[in-house]
């Protein structure tokens, strides 16, 4: 009958518009410990020597879960990143909130300027957070400058507020800053 | 069996050259388009009990996953995330989509047929209200399917399901869940509290309402004043996870206790929503099988009332290990006790009512015994929850469990499953085989005894709430592994309840109109009663106008098409004026797309209210827009009244 | 490691082999005044109460069975004023009396809630707990600052001396129950709240968390040790110590994997340079009689196992899995075994 296809066409639809949130709610607990590993393919820019197509980067695997931005983000305090990012508007280490990033903003930059440490003050962090829980900050990094969805990003946090939630922020485009200008960036 | 001859109507309410007297009551459209237009108040209450009964097995399926979880220490069936997310399902299946919805149904279906009328009022908002609660239940499964379900309890405390803690979009279902069944809630309840004020039969005064309209009318008022406090507070919670206000953040002005006081100024009041019907139930159910009149009517209708009045002032019970002041505390024991004293005076009614009648055993009344057991031993306990000190030590522990399940299984279920035994002739014209009925109760009552007795020691015994597994050396597990078994006895018997309606709805005994030979208005229908249900609207002039001939005469003459209704004045219930309803139509269930598309789409983005108002307006327009036909029929109807005054003023007068 | 600490460490074991039997977490056996004083509340709401029901229920079945008919016969329509007087004084005397119960039950609640607010506070211990997702942080405070020390999850107090709680809330909701001490009370993030406790026989009293926390709110549990005064001082002052200092190159190489991995990301060891708070206080960690918080004894194996993956005995907790080879984790496991 007309009326019962358009009911099951009706739940089908439901059901595709909603399988994304199978991705964005899952938690993984187990995640497998893993030794630090060397980012291959990380390029700072298109250009390539010898011409041909740039390498792919490293996906993040973790960017469309809510529970691994949500971790990301109490790592970030735990791990005391605020300490110089403060919540992202930056102090002695540049803001993370804003469209500017020195080393790149793709999830495998971010990633290695986590764990390699960077000029003028970034430590290293390889060996000392676990590499899932690095992807986790690289997403939640990038979740301050609105990269992320915005059903995925977190939302206010339950203290002072000190900058838009997460969820609020608009979509930044990524601009390359030189390493010189990017030093009169506070 | 005393069936009567309805009386002659009297002439006084007949008017001379009356041609309106129409052979024939409503009809119902047939089909595809008939189900989804209906605004029968029987049919869309058989769809609110189907709907809700098909959530009671769901919520249950999830509760013996939860009891095959805690039959051992250290169990992994399920791991904690997915156990979170089942016992909140649970709770709140039960809570918001069955429990309530459910006696709502029951008054939805029997209220007009007790006080004799032909619809409830505001027949097309009910039929939105239903769809607006079925859509809602869709929604928050198909988000547990999915994984999104919500996973903070049914109470949904904050911080936990607030936007720093709880991530994801699984506390936003939630929320919007609630706004589904409250505004479902609200509507049913608007309906009820008319029909019972407005649309009674001629003669049945204010002292001659049966008591489970009572009931019912006390549980409407109470979800009229309680549930927009729920509203209030999860419509904050999405704002504060969606948009980021600051309701529940402390460092910004905001209180995480605001949550728990705004939920359980409704959750106090909810339980009780869900056991004063059951109370009605009770009061339909004994006077008939006892054979006599309800001892005390005044007393039962004053405890009902008092009863509802009282539960809004005992919410604090929830809290009382929070940090309030200890004084604050101490009123809410006195008030927690003191509810117990209406409750009292209608257990000692009934008692009374059985003592002195001739009581006939049959599985209504076994279920009323049940009630007896289960409903005062609950209520015992939560004499001793009412006590703060007591408290602190059985609060958020399995004693609490308990002690919930005591009381709504004992006071609201129990006497569910009588009113199912009693009233299903009436639904489908067939009776409920009695030895399965038998079977079913017995297993019920065992079953439901062995699950939750053992709980009460359980929690004193240290085991909290809200866990997915204990440890070996607590030495909980025997207890834990005895409830498991009474909870597969209760399966066994719910399962054994669907067989006999199975197996009567195909061969089971016909009933006629009164097989029980009882005394309220409902039973001088045949059953089921047609759609538009009577003809002539009964003229009472007693408490139990079925025993003691107390139908004196008869209205006739409203209309079938359009629909009319006889309306009564509030106290007295003396004829008002006739009233066309309104006639079947797709709108409602139009609106109620249009609303829960606005609704799942603000869990997303706030623009989804602002857009999506602009479907929901158009269809309320296009519900409410008048059609020139049907005031055609209308203004057809009123020919004047009274040819004799106009003739008596010398004048033709034309229609 | 000090004669004290090994005496410490040596009672610990004592302890442990005495909480491998049920350890106390029971409403039912009090252990101080405030759990006393419900207990006894609880009896007499009890006994009542179950004379009500007995009564009430016989009276209900009763008047079913006794008169029970076969037949629906006719209704009895009216009801001879002798009898509707003599159930009316009957009702109303069986309202009467319950309404007389009740008061007793109300006066006697609020007798005891006024004991329980005016135990003695006199040379009472002060102790800050703030609930963590998912584990208990003690601070015991002290009028000299130098004699603050925290702790974690297990929490030692002197017998006969009234404990005072300061709770926070470091994330949402928790709630601090030992029922054997005392009844409940809520940690909520942005209150501070105040909890009372005196335990008047030694013993080690188990408690959970009370409020629904999140995934490992099964798992979120506390001892509370009653020691005997002049154990209680011996304690008192080695946790008071910094960390032991490594005494062989194994410990020395473990506590360098300490300071330079992830563990000191998170956790403190007193006079080390790993001094994060995110964590419990490691610094007498092999003096504890369990791990995370009272999920695990605490055995070489177990920390072991626990270090290399939390999630396989608390799925959803806050410490990530570590894959350390053998010869990062062997000296790690040694050095945290001389933290008495």
């Amino acid at each position: 009958m007309n009326a019962r296809r358009a009911i099951a066409c009706a739940c089908a639809t439901a059901l595709v518009a909603l399988l994304p949130a199978c991705e964005r709610e899952r938690r993984d607990f187990h995640q497998p410990p893993s030794a630090s590993t060397v980012v291959k393919s990380l390029r700072m820019s298109e250009i390539t020597p010898g011409g041909g197509d740039a390498p792919p980067q490293a996906a993040n695997p973790l960017e469309e879960n809510a529970y691994a931005v949500s971790e990301g983000k109490r790592l970030f305090s735990w791990y005391n990143c605020n300490g110089c990012h403060a919540d992202g508007g930056g102090g002695s280490g540049p803001a993370l909130m804003d469209d500017v990033w020195i080393y790149g903003s793709a999830p495998a930059n971010v990633f290695a300027t986590i764990v390699q440490g960077r000029p003028n003050g970034m430590p290293s962090f390889g060996g000392r957070i676990p590499e899932n829980q690095v992807w986790q900050l690289v997403a939640y990094v990038r979740s301050l400058s609105g990269q992320v969805s915005k059903n995925t990003a977190p939302s206010r946090n339950d203290a002072l507020m000190t900058k838009p939630a997460e969820n609020r922020m608009d979509k930044a485009t990524p601009v390359q800053a030189t390493p010189s200008s990017a030093s009169e960036h506070p | 069996m005393t069936a009567r001859a309805i009386g002659e109507a009297d002439g006084a309410f007949e008017r001379p050259g009356d041609e309106r007297d129409s052979a024939e009551i409503p009809r119902e459209r047939g089909g595809i388009m008939g189900f989804l237009t209906t605004v029968d108040h029987k049919r869309i209450g058989v769809r609110f009990i189907v709907t809700a009964f098909v959530l009671f097995l769901f919520a249950g399926v999830l509760a013996a996953l939860m009891r095959l979880q805690l039959a051992v220490p250290e169990n992994n069936l399920i791991g904690p995330d997915r156990y979170n997310q089942i016992f909140t399902m649970h709770g709140t299946t039960m809570m918001f989509l069955f429990a309530v919805p459910i006696m709502e149904a029951m008054a939805l279906y029997f209220v007009p047929l007790m006080v004799g009328t032909r619809n409830i009022a505001f027949p097309r908002m009910n039929a939105y209200a239903f769809w607006v609660y079925l859509f809602g239940g869709v929604m928050i499964y198909t988000a547990f399917i999915l994984d999104v379900g919500p996973d903070a309890g049914w109470f949904s405390y904050v911080p936990l399901a607030g936007p720093e803690y709880g991530v994801g979009k699984r506390s936003d279902f939630w929320a919007q869940l609630i706004t589904f069944t409250e505004v479902s809630g609200l509507l049913v309840a608007v309906s009820v509290i008319t029909t019972v004020f407005k649309q009674r039969a001629p003669g049945m005064t204010i002292e001659r309402i049966p008591l489970f309209v009572w009931a019912m009318l006390a549980t409407m008022f109470m979800i009229l004043f309680a549930m927009p406090a729920v509203m209030v507070g999860s419509t904050s919670l999405i704002l504060d996870r969606l948009v980021g206000t600051h309701f529940f953040n402390p460092a910004e002005g905001g209180d995480a206790l605001l949550w728990q006081h705004l939920f359980w100024f409704f959750g106090h009041p909810e339980v009780y929503m869900i056991f004063v019907p059951g109370l009605g139930i009770v009061s339909a159910i004994v006077p008939v099988f006892a054979r006599r009149k309800q001892f005390g009517y005044p007393a039962m209708v004053v405890s009902l009332i008092a009863t509802a009045f009282l539960s809004f002032g005992l919410w604090v019970h929830h809290m009382f290990a929070t940090a309030i002041p200890d004084m604050g505390k101490g009123f809410f024991t006195a008030a927690s006790m003191v509810i117990a004293v209406p409750t009292a005076v209608q257990l000692f009614c009934w008692i009374a009512t059985l003592w002195t009648g001739r009581p006939a055993l049959r599985v209504p009344l076994w279920y009323i015994l049940g009630f007896f057991f289960i409903l005062v031993l609950g209520g015992l306990t939560g004499l001793m929850l009412a006590s703060v000190p007591l408290d602190l030590q059985i609060h958020d522990t399995f004693f609490v469990v308990a002690h919930l399940h005591y009381v709504l299984i004992g006071g609201a279920v129990f006497p569910l499953f009588g009113g199912f035994y009693y009233w299903f002739p009436k639904f489908t014209g067939r009776m409920l085989s009695e030895r399965l009925g038998l079977w079913n109760f017995w297993l019920f009552f065992i079953g439901f005894n062995v699950a939750f007795f053992p709980m009460h020691i359980l929690g004193l015994e240290g085991m909290p709430r809200r866990v997915y597994t204990y440890s070996a050396a607590m030495g909980w597990g025997t207890l834990n592994l005895i409830s498991t078994l009474g909870a597969v006895t209760i399966v066994i018997s719910v399962a054994l309840f669907l067989v006999n309606v199975a197996r009567s709805l195909r061969s089971g005994a016909p009933a006629g109109a009164n097989p029980w030979d009882a005394d309220t208005l409902e039973w001088r229908l045949p059953s089921p009663p047609a759609p538009g249900n009577t003809q002539g609207i009964p003229v009472v002039n007693s408490r139990t106008p079925l025993w003691d001939d107390g139908i004196v005469g008869e209205v006739r003459g409203l209309a079938s098409s359009p629909p009319e209704v006889l309306v009564t004045s509030g106290l007295d219930a003396h004829p008002d004026h006739r009233m066309a309803f309104p006639t079947p139509t797709i709108w409602p269930l139009v609106a109620a797309i249009a609303t829960t598309a606005l609704f799942i789409g603000s869990i997303f983005t706030p623009w989804a209210v602002v857009w999506g108002a602009i479907p929901v307006t158009i269809a309320m327009i296009a519900w409410f827009w008048p059609s020139h036909a049907e005031t055609r029929r209308h203004r057809a109807l009123e020919k004047p009244p009274f040819a004799e005054i106009a003739k008596a003023r010398g004048e033709e007068r034309t229609a | 490691m000090t004669r004290g600490g090994a005496a410490l460490g040596a009672c610990a074991a004592l302890y442990a082999a005495a909480a491998g039997a049920a350890p106390a977490q029971t409403a039912l056996d009090p252990a101080g005044p405030q759990a006393a004083h419900i207990h006894t509340l609880w009896h007499l709401m009890l006994w009542m109460c179950t004379i009500v029901f007995v009564l009430v229920v016989a009276a209900a079945w009763l008047a079913v069975l006794r008169r029970r008919r076969q037949a629906l016969e006719t209704p009895q329509l009216h009801e001879s004023p002798a009898q509707s007087r003599r159930l009316t004084r009957v009702v109303a005397t069986a309202v009467a009396v319950s309404g007389f119960g009740l008061i007793v039950l109300v006066v006697a609640s609020v007798a005891t809630d006024r004991v329980l607010a005016r135990m003695p506070h006199d040379e009472a211990l002060h102790i800050e707990l703030t609930g963590h997702q998912w584990w208990w942080e003690a601070v015991y405070d002290n009028a000299d600052p130098s004699k603050v020390f925290s702790t974690a999850n297990e929490l030692h107090i002197p017998v006969g001396r009234p404990v005072i709680f300061t709770l926070k809330s470091n994330d949402v909701i928790h709630s601090l129950w030992v029922p054997n001490l005392h009844g409940k009370k809520d940690l909520i993030p942005g209150r501070v709240a105040t909890a009372e406790m005196r335990a008047d026989q030694p013993g080690i009293y188990r408690g959970q968390c009370a409020e629904f926390c999140g995934y490992q709110h099964a798992w979120m549990g506390l001892l509370v040790v009653a020691d005997p005064p002049d154990r209680y001082t011996a304690w008192e002052d080695q946790q008071r110590k910094p960390g032991a200092e490594p005494s062989d190159p194994q410990a020395v190489a473990g506590r360098a994997v300490f300071e330079s991995t992830t563990c000191a990301m998170c956790h403190t060891i007193e006079g080390t340079l790993a001094n994060a708070k995110a964590g419990p206080d490691l610094t007498h960690i092999a003096s504890r009689m369990t791990i995370g918080s009272v999920a695990l004894d605490n055995t070489p194996s177990n920390r072991a196992a626990w270090i290399a993956d939390p999630q396989q005995f608390k799925p959803g907790s806050n410490m990530p899995a570590h894959n350390l080879p053998p010869e990062t984790l062997g000296p790690l496991l040694h050095y945290l075994d001389t933290l008495q």
